[in-house]
């Protein structure tokens, strides 16, 4: 990696065809849907992210922090016997799961922070579901020296309380947050209330590629070294292009990041797998893309899981992390176009695919990446044995322990016996 | 536009008066209370209501009409609601404006919602999280069905925000007092009288509404001294589980409020 902007260097966030217009639309999804009092902040943003963008300096700074602390590249590694579950399609990993702070979330935070010490702000606030952003936040906040309030939902405080710790540990405050549903909406909601009272002194770290322009473009070209970097390493092992590659939708943020190294190459198939939750009929999923129908939530246009009235639904996932009703609108572009096809994964697959990476590969997933591993799988049966997949593994499963040993019962002795045959 | 808000607002101006506007979520308490709870307010004296539209997320609002929106919604209330009881409002003799979030307006239709609105009597549509840069079907649809567009300006807003939302504003116009959700203070913020000077100087004739934290008629008298419109919205909702009557008793304390100092001289 270099330590200067340029051609070459893989980070590179020069402005290209695929941006957003200028309101911040890509194609009929996007936009300012902002109260007027945060208008002055991310106008703000964007014209310091516009200048940001080309400036050898931050450029250079935001180089060396993935490399020197997060600990970039990520690796690709591949999942032989994994594999063998999936029609024998070759299936490689990208490692997100293995960047400090455990997901790829670190990549959008270290980028995020330093527009925060660049605009002068001392304080930063987040939402987090499965907890990944937080961490990555507070991470920041603690390394770059600026105050920080997350925002999560209090029945995400309980699934995910390992990362609450992690979180209180790295002198963040941890905010429950107890209206709706009590997940990651509800936590957005509570943060975008923090902002409009704080937004002189606070920058709002949004941990995923959906929100008010530049939200969107500004996440997704902070992880656009996913898929950069994906590319390199499938051709540089595999000798060729991926026919797939396949990634969990939450927000989106992961999957636009690996997506975006391929946008250009039109024989790759793109495939988001959003939560379909105990089942798409039975209503309790989180599939904006599949399910739902265009509005507005949290600052743009997109897909969204809304009654007639325009009242936002409850999303449900196993996952906390893909546990909301909206999603990112240049997702909502890729599906209208056919770039990009949108499917679903139950939690009953996902918790399959999770024990089993973990028990072919030594590999324990989120559950969020875990929806992209069950997709993946079904991906290969369909390709049958010539197919090659890339899969964004976008974060280790630690802080899902809890929900596992529920799950699977592994406080049982049986439990592993269980299993064996994978 | 006849009998519009613009209009009424000359009225009390000459008067040397603010007007008094109420807020309420529709549906709260239920959707017959809500209507008594209106005419609550129309007995004590408030000119102008505004009937919001229950939101599942309420990013702009505080705990009260969190609170009191989440309620209006578990107990059934559905949008077709709304348009009886903006009817049953200006049959009282009220002004009813209506204030929501955009997403359920764009899901039932912008067009559709800005008929059926006008045809029930409501006389414009107050919008927390549309700015005009997001606004042009709004801005054509409220122009064709003669609804007053009231856009909100913050003390953040620049300059040129201020004169471009202003162009296409009308009724008056809803400066927010502080930076901050819904909810009542014990003081009203100083940036309040700024920001509305700042209004001001490119507007003469529209009128300036001043809201977020109001609650007695002190802090009223208070505001009526710089802004046209003194709006009241989470002091009224803690109001309705205390009865009718203290809902009027609280209008009347606020109505007087907006008549104790000379309304400004533009
Ligand atoms: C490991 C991991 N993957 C994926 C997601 C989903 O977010 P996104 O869709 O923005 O990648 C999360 C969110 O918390 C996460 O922690």
């Amino acid at each position: 990696m270099t330590e200067q902007a340029g051609e070459s260097d893989p980070t590179a966030q020069q402005p290209d065809e695929h941006d957003p217009d200028a309101r911040g639309y890509f194609g009929d999804y996007g936009g300012r849907f902002m109260p007027e009092a945060l208008i002055a902040a991310i106008d703000e943003l964007s014209a310091e992210y516009d200048k940001a963008r080309i400036d050898p300096d931050f450029l250079g700074e935001f180089n060396r922090l993935l490399r020197d602390y997060a600990g970039r590249p990520s690796l690709l590694t591949e999942a032989k016997r994994f594999s063998r579950h999936a029609g024998g399609a070759r299936i490689f990993l990208k490692r997100e799961d293995l960047n400090h702070t455990g997901s790829h979330k670190i990549n959008n935070v270290l980028g995020q922070g330093l527009l925060t010490k660049r605009m002068g702000k001392a304080r930063v606030i987040a939402e987090t579901g499965a907890g990944q952003h937080g961490v990555a936040t507070a991470t920041i906040a603690a390394m770059m020296g600026l105050d920080c309030t997350i925002y999560m939902g209090e029945v995400d405080t309980e699934r995910q309380s390992l990362n609450v710790a992690r979180m209180r540990l790295l002198g963040a405050e941890v905010i429950p947050v107890k209206s709706g549903s009590r997940t990651l909406k509800d936590a957005i909601n509570e943060a975008l209330r923090d902002w409009v009272t704080n937004v002189d002194s606070t920058h709002y770290v949004l941990g995923t590629a959906a929100g008010a322009h530049p939200f969107p473009l500004i996440v997704r070209n902070f992880h656009k070294i996913i898929g950069i970097e994906a590319r390199a390493q499938i051709l540089d092992q595999a000798g060729r292009l991926p026919d797939a590659v396949a990634a969990c939708v939450g927000g989106g943020s992961n999957a636009i990041g690996i997506f975006y190294g391929f946008i250009d190459d039109p024989a790759v198939r793109l495939y988001g797998f959003e939560p379909g939750g105990k089942g798409i009929e039975t209503g309790e999923h989180g599939a904006a893309l599949g399910e739902g129908t265009p509005g507005l939530l949290h600052g743009s246009r997109s897909y969204l899981l809304q009654d007639e009235d325009g009242q936002i639904a409850e999303a449900y996932s196993i996952s906390a992390g893909l546990d909301y009703p909206g999603v990112g609108p240049e997702h909502s572009q890729l599906k209208d176009s056919g770039r990009a096809e949108y499917r679903s994964i139950t939690d009953a697959e996902a918790m399959d695919a999770f024990a089993l990476l973990s028990r072919t590969e030594g590999i324990i997933p989120a559950i969020e990446s875990s929806h992209a591993l069950a997709g993946a799988i079904k991906l290969g049966t369909e390709l049958g044995e010539d197919g090659l997949i890339v899969v964004s593994l976008s974060g280790r499963g630690d802080k899902d322990m809890g929900t596992a040993t529920e799950w699977f019962n592994l406080n049982s002795p049986d439990a592993a016996a269980s299993r064996k045959d994978s | 536009m006849t009998d519009g808000l613009a209009d009424f607002l000359k009225g009390t101006k000459a008067e040397g008066r603010a007007a008094l506007a109420g807020y309420l979520p529709a549906g709260y308490p239920s959707i017959e209370g809500s209507r008594e709870a209106f005419a609550a307010l129309i007995d004590g004296g408030c000119d102008i209501l505004e009937i919001g539209v229950p939101f599942s997320d309420p990013v702009l609002d505080g705990p009260t009409i969190q609170a009191a929106s989440g309620t209006a919604l578990s107990t059934g209330f559905r949008l077709r609601d709304l348009f009886g009881l903006v009817e049953s409002v200006s049959s009282a003799g009220g002004r009813a404006v209506v204030m929501t979030y955009w997403n359920p307006v764009y899901a039932y239709g912008v067009d559709r919602f800005a008929r059926d609105l006008a045809a029930a009597g409501g006389l414009g549509v107050i919008t927390p999280d549309l700015v005009p840069d997001e606004a042009d079907d709004w801005l054509a649809t409220s122009t064709e069905h003669n609804l007053d567009r009231i856009f909100l300006l913050a003390p953040s807003s620049t300059e040129e925000r201020i004169v471009s939302t202003l162009d296409v504003s009308s009724g008056f116009v809803y400066a927010t007092s502080v930076m901050g959700v819904t909810g009542a203070r014990d003081a009203v913020s100083s940036a309040a009288p700024t920001l509305v000077s700042r209004i001001r100087e490119h507007t003469s004739d529209l009128a300036v509404g001043v809201g977020l934290g109001i609650r007695s008629g002190a802090q009223a008298a208070e505001t009526a001294s710089f802004a046209d419109v003194v709006i009241v919205g989470s002091a009224f909702v803690s109001k309705v589980a205390d009865g009718l009557p203290a809902l009027t008793a609280l209008a009347s304390e606020l109505a007087d409020g907006v008549r104790t100092s000379p309304a400004p001289v533009a």
